[in-house]
């Protein structure tokens, strides 16, 4: 973990924010796919790519690279413009995202784009992926600085196998298993509290013998400081709930759980028209690109 | 008789091995040529025979607790990883419960895992109907890149077993619980894909039944086809052990060599070994095939014995289909 100067922060939002850009085209040219998990957790992956992770993009398999699981395959978009911005493939690529063909499958598969550690959608089977990964490294090489990041959803915690999962990285005590839930409260049917709550979060993940920070998800400072933290964890795997606002960015889109599955052009209308979404949405993340200037941060 | 078939195996005094017990003997063999193979087992490690890899290599051995799921991902993990687990469980449980984390995490990922299915089949016996699993062949055959394989006892349990080991790929083994009669020896040819035929028909008879088994059932099949060849009915068995990829080589040429044949498996008819034979063959050489095997029903409590004839797949039943298809 490095402490990052403000200088830094702000040119990590303004990278985010050419991520959301890029998301709301791929979403789109697709035409189907998810909107607001991946603008909602587009400043944690900036975070994590341009900063975090030790890895080479130019070298996608290097063996000493940390690992970076995405259990909730669905917010895709925000990972493939993440890797494509940091430079694992043109950012001309992202438009064939969902299309016959692509490298990039409307969910993630591994096989396909070096890069990812995983194949991925059916919700609740990337914590014991990684965990795996974070078991078979330990046994290698006990003294290992690798890190292996696994990032959730907050209505994937509803799944069994997060639990079975969670049980065996207390029992084994994976220090180097850092966990980072989405936890911006939708889900597809409604908000996770009427589909199935699951407070208190931060209690059930303690009682698993998980160090649990909860951060602002938008934060970039905070979220890179709970991670430098998680790092330092010995002897207990960890757990960073970010609160993230479903559609971070796009204003008329946020906090509405009807963004969970549709993209721009097929989202609910009370605030936006379905022929205006996309061309709004574009206008919005904009607008905001110039608003990012170093006078607020004094 | 051919080459490396227990010359034995005709006899009230054949040895009975449970097929299970080869799978832990192959699993440590493996562990000790390997030292990339690592065991994960969900609160089964005894009588699923993983105990034997466990105390030779404690830490190469996972006990994940009763969580089938969380236990294939988790051996997903590990082999991107570059190891290659076994996971081990009572086949009702994995591939049964965990049939999505195996298609998706294991298969699709393309990750080098083994699938060990204990306890299939109805001869699983008291234990009712929960815990005999009859649909993993069918579940299994289905998944792109999987391969399955029954071993038919103790022998072939553990070359196949090693042979896992050493494959590139997902491997689906299945295992049955009872003690059952040895029929191979250590000897007998094991290739994964590769059909044998175990008995050759006497070629003095006119009419030629062929039968396919798959598993421990295949001893009743040889004792059945044993006996028909003396009283005048020309009848071969093949040993199916690997039903994917399916030989369809050596099950075409089988069928023409043939009037007719019997398929014998403890699995739904629907979907397992025999459908996969009368698919292949309806498509290059339609041949009447008669699958014996259980007909759309769950197992229930009972002996082995009791239940395999009950449903349909012991000797007396092989015997009786035999002659149906030659009357």
């Amino acid at each position: 973990m490095r402490y990052l100067n403000d200088s830094e922060i702000q040119n990590l939002e303004i990278k985010a924010n050419s991520i959301r850009e890029s998301i709301i085209e791929m979403l789109i040219e697709a035409g189907s796919g998810h909107t607001a998990g991946p603008l909602g957790m587009a400043d944690i992956f900036t975070l994590l790519y341009f900063e975090v992770l030790r890895h080479n993009p130019k070298d996608p398999l290097w063996v000493d690279r940390d690992r970076l699981v995405l259990s909730n395959g669905h917010i895709c978009p925000v990972m493939y413009a993440a890797m494509a911005h940091v430079g694992y493939f043109p950012v001309e690529e992202l438009l064939t995202l969902r299309k016959f063909g692509s490298r990039l499958q409307g969910h993630p598969h591994r096989e396909l784009l070096p890069g990812l550690e995983t194949s991925s959608g059916p919700l609740g089977s990337g914590l014991s992926q990684a965990i795996g990964m974070a078991l078979a490294e330990r046994m290698e090489n006990p003294y290992s600085s690798k890190y292996f990041y696994c990032i959730v959803g907050d209505g994937e915690l509803q799944e069994g196998q997060i639990w079975e999962a969670a049980l065996l990285a207390g029992k084994e005590q994976l220090h180097n298993l850092i966990v980072i839930v989405d936890r911006n409260g939708i889900q597809i049917d409604g908000y996770t509290k009427d589909v199935m709550p699951m407070e208190p979060l931060v209690e059930k993940f303690e009682s698993f013998n998980f160090d649990v920070q909860e951060v602002d998800g938008h934060n970039i400072r905070s979220v890179n400081d709970a991670i430098g933290k998680a790092q330092a964890v010995y002897g207990q795997p960890s757990v960073i709930i970010a609160h993230t606002i479903p559609a971070k960015g796009v204003d008329v889109f946020e906090r509405d759980f009807r963004w969970h599955g549709n993209p721009p052009g097929k989202g609910p209308e009370d605030r936006v028209p379905k022929d205006k979404q996309g061309e709004v949405a574009l206008q919005r993340l904009h607008s905001l690109a110039g608003a990012i200037i170093p006078s607020d941060r004094s | 008789m051919p080459q490396h078939i227990n010359p034995n195996i005709f006899n009230d005094t054949v040895e009975r091995v449970p097929n299970r017990n080869g799978f832990g003997e192959g699993l440590k063999a493996a562990g000790e040529v390997e030292k990339n193979v690592v065991a994960l087992c969900s609160d089964l490690t005894e009588s699923t025979k993983v105990s034997d890899f466990a105390t030779a290599f404690p830490e190469r051995y996972f006990e994940m607790g009763i969580c089938e799921q969380s236990m294939a991902s988790v051996a997903s993990g590990m082999a991107a990883m570059g190891k290659i687990p076994f996971i081990a469980s009572y086949a009702m449980f994995s591939p049964g419960r965990n049939w999505e984390q195996i298609r998706t995490t294991i298969a699709y990922n393309g990750a080098n895992v083994k699938i060990i299915g204990a306890h299939a089949g109805v001869s699983v016996g008291p234990d009712g109907a929960t815990h005999q699993a009859i649909e993993d062949i069918a579940l299994m055959r289905t998944i792109p890149r999987m391969v399955v394989i029954a071993p038919c006892d103790s022998n072939e349990a553990k070359k196949a077993t090693m042979a896992a080991a050493t494959y590139d790929g997902p491997v689906y083994i299945r295992l049955a619980r009872e003690k059952t009669p040895v029929v191979t020896t250590s000897g007998s040819p094991f290739t994964i894909g590769k059909a044998e035929i175990y008995l050759e028909r006497n070629k003095d008879h006119a009419k030629k039944i062929g039968i396919i088994a798959s598993g421990t059932i295949l001893h009743g099949a040889m004792t059945a086809a044993h006996a028909l060849n003396e009283q005048g009915i020309g009848v071969s068995v093949m040993n199916l052990a690997t039903i994917k990829p399916l030989d369809t080589e050596a099950i075409l040429a089988f069928a023409k060599d043939h009037d007719a044949l019997v398929t014998v498996e403890e699995h739904q008819v629907a979907g397992g070994m025999g459908s996969a034979v009368a698919e292949y063959l309806s498509e290059v050489y339609p041949t009447r095939v008669v699958r014996l095997g259980v007909h759309d029903r769950f197992g229930q409590s009972g002996t082995p014995e009791e239940l395999v004839a009950y449903y349909g797949m012991d000797e007396k039943e092989i015997t009786k289909t035999v002659h149906a298809l030659v009357d």
